[in-house]
């Protein structure tokens, strides 16, 4: 078990990580989800130990791991770039933590003989990582981290220089690779998508805080905050604020629309709306979806769905909508929202869950 | 146009080779040959001035003596530079960046202006007169030589490997030696290349701080042109076997010499 308790990293007096506390179980496969910049690799490198964090403490199995060096401790990791040992070859590359470790002979080239029928690296043992194509380079980088067999697997958004088929190939393949060993898998991304179809656990973070931690579908589903709902959608999540009166919502675009039925309770204040880009649509999908007008800003067609970026009241809106449609910039368009998944959040950013509740 | 495209490179490697032909040229000739008039190529060739060199003890000395400080020096050069660089590129600390530049601008001050310091330092303990005297001399241009050479090369290695390494459960003094330096070896090469080039040249601080023991190749040459009148053969001679040592060395280094310059740091 890897405890965080209260992390907080701060270098030339800017904070990178800010009071973080998060626990993962053994044989979970935890995501980091957040933008660049979010603080996903620092916090990373203060759960491997590469730095030490400027206040709390790390904990590895009950004990106190704060100021031990990454060399005593149980970890492998993976990077972005493909990092491997150009000197030495892809064989040498795989066995040196157990070269390190004083492992013998004959367990080095079982382990390391595995390793890469696993990750299909069986003929290119005997070249240099610079002789290979980035997938496989990345896949030597894996496979060293798997040989390694440690308690905690840091993976620092091991796909994003890959090109489309490679990630999702070793996407699919990784969680089975590593879900043997029991080890606590923590992997970085900036794609919602990415988090979603791992599963497991996610952490969204923003500007160095945790904003929610939990199973990934729920983070999705039911997030707790703006901020984590913004940071899990991918088109960004369209917003617009309202002030609530009696039972309506009206839109600072001069629209009134009804306050849901399961939103009742709620004090009449200002509000922020959230929905995806798909509960916008050119037909009414409920006899109660809201009419909109909007303008058309840029239609972008990615070849059966077309992305209309909107302009309404200052926001900016995308509306997903199957098939494709070619809009003029400038167009006055006419668009239904279907309220029944809108997201209410209250002034300071908090989901208002149901019946004027803030959700957990 | 086919013509010239490789006549202009040919007339300027010929331009070039010239004086270097014309030394070669000298030195298998006599003297008198040499004094008597014009020839391009020598008419009673002879490789006495070579054998005297190879026989006559205070000449091959000479050589001896010149090979050993420069040797001495490229290896307390390197080994020195080689942690300071890390640093360089590794670390941030107070200063850093003044402290980088301040070492280059040891190489911008003329010898001359250390010949009588170290003339009298080295005289009062002892080193008067030993290649170490030379070679701690030409230790004042070359250490921060190589470590501006050795940081660019240095800092063309992600850092990532370093980290890398430490998770694998490298400490650091066999990630250095195990890993870090066989990325860095044309680093390597490059830097000792130019250490031996500077030491092997460098005349003022090699004549000042030697007398007889440690006498370089170079002030062999220019003492025995004063005292036995004009050798010009036999220095000739002398000076073909001055260029040898640096053409076997630009030999093993030929091909990360232009690494070195893309660097920007030679």
């Amino acid at each position: 078990m890897l405890e965080l308790r209260d992390v907080s990293k701060v270098v030339s007096g800017e904070a990178h990580i800010s009071h973080v506390s998060l626990t993962f179980a053994p044989g979970t496969l935890n995501v980091l989800l957040g933008p660049t910049l979010a603080g996903k690799t620092s916090l990373m490198r203060l759960m491997a130990g590469l730095d030490r964090p400027t206040d709390g403490s790390v904990w590895m199995e009950g004990q106190d791991v704060t100021g031990v060096p990454v060399q005593k401790r149980s970890v492998a990791m993976v990077y972005q770039q493909f990092i491997n040992y150009p000197a030495m070859t892809v064989y040498e590359n795989i066995a040196s933590p157990l070269r390190v470790a004083g492992v013998d002979r004959a367990t080095i080239d079982r382990k390391v003989q595995h390793a890469a029928e696993l990750l299909h690296l069986t003929p290119h043992l005997r070249r240099t990582p610079l002789e290979l194509s980035g997938g496989q380079q990345q896949r030597t980088a894996l496979a060293r981290a798997m040989v390694k067999e440690a308690r905690l697997v840091l993976l620092d958004e091991p796909l994003a220089n890959l090109d489309y088929k490679l990630r999702e190939e070793l996407r699919a393949e990784l969680p089975k690779i590593f879900a043997a060993s029991g080890a606590i898998f923590v992997y970085a991304t900036t794609e919602p998508s990415e988090a979603l179809l791992l599963g497991g656990h996610t952490a969204a973070l923003s500007e160095g805080r945790v904003t929610q931690f939990g199973p990934t579908i729920e983070l999705f589903r039911e997030p707790a905050d703006l901020i984590t709902a913004q940071t899990f959608a991918d088109p960004p999540l369209n917003t617009v604020a309202v002030e609530k009166k009696g039972a309506a919502f009206a839109l600072d675009g001069g629209l009134v629309l009804q306050v849901p039925a399961r939103l009742s309770g709620m004090a009449d204040d200002a509000y922020t709306l959230g929905f995806q880009p798909h509960h916008l649509s050119f037909q009414p999908r409920t006899a109660d979806a809201v009419s909109v007008e909007a303008r058309v800003s840029v239609t972008e067609i990615t070849g059966s769905e077309s992305f209309v970026h909107l302009d309404f009241a200052g926001r900016r809106w995308v509306m997903l909508e199957e098939g494709i449609h070619r809009l003029e910039a400038g167009e006055t368009v006419r668009v239904f929202l279907d309220t029944r998944h809108m997201l209410v959040f209250d002034s300071g950013g908090r989901r208002i869950s149901a019946n004027g509740a803030l959700a957990a | 146009m086919r013509l010239t495209k490789w006549l202009v490179p040919t007339l300027y490697i010929v331009f070039l080779l010239l004086p270097i032909y014309w030394l070669v040229n000298m030195s298998f000739k006599t003297t008198n040959e040499i004094l008597g008039g014009f020839s391009p190529w020598p008419k009673n060739f002879t490789t006495d001035s070579y054998v005297e060199i190879l026989t006559n003890p205070v000449w091959y000395n000479g050589y001896i003596s010149s090979i050993s400080y420069v040797l001495i020096n490229t290896v307390i050069s390197v080994s020195f530079a080689l942690p300071a660089a890390y640093a360089f590129s590794r670390y941030r600390f107070l200063g850093d960046k003044h402290l980088f530049f301040w070492l280059l601008t040891n190489r911008m001050a003329p010898p001359a202006v250390f010949a009588l310091p170290f003339y009298q330092l080295y005289s009062a303990i002892g080193l008067f007169d030993t290649p170490w005297a030379v070679a701690l001399a030409h230790c004042l241009f070359n250490i921060p030589l190589a470590v501006w050479i050795l940081e660019g090369f240095m800092s063309g290695v992600p850092k990532e490997i370093d980290e890398t390494a430490y998770i694998d459960g490298y400490s650091f003094p066999r990630f250095f030696v195990k890993i870090f330096m066989p990325l860095i070896a044309s680093g390597i090469g490059v830097t000792a290349f130019f250490c031996f080039m500077f030491s092997w040249v460098e005349l003022l601080l090699a004549k000042t701080l030697t007398s007889v023991a440690a006498k370089p190749i170079a002030a062999v040459m220019t003492r025995t042109a004063s005292t036995s009148g004009y050798e010009l053969g036999l220095l000739a001679a002398a000076g073909v076997l001055t260029i040898i040592p640096g053409a076997i060395v630009i030999w093993f280094v030929r091909n990360y010499i232009a690494k070195g310059f893309a660097l920007g740091r030679v």
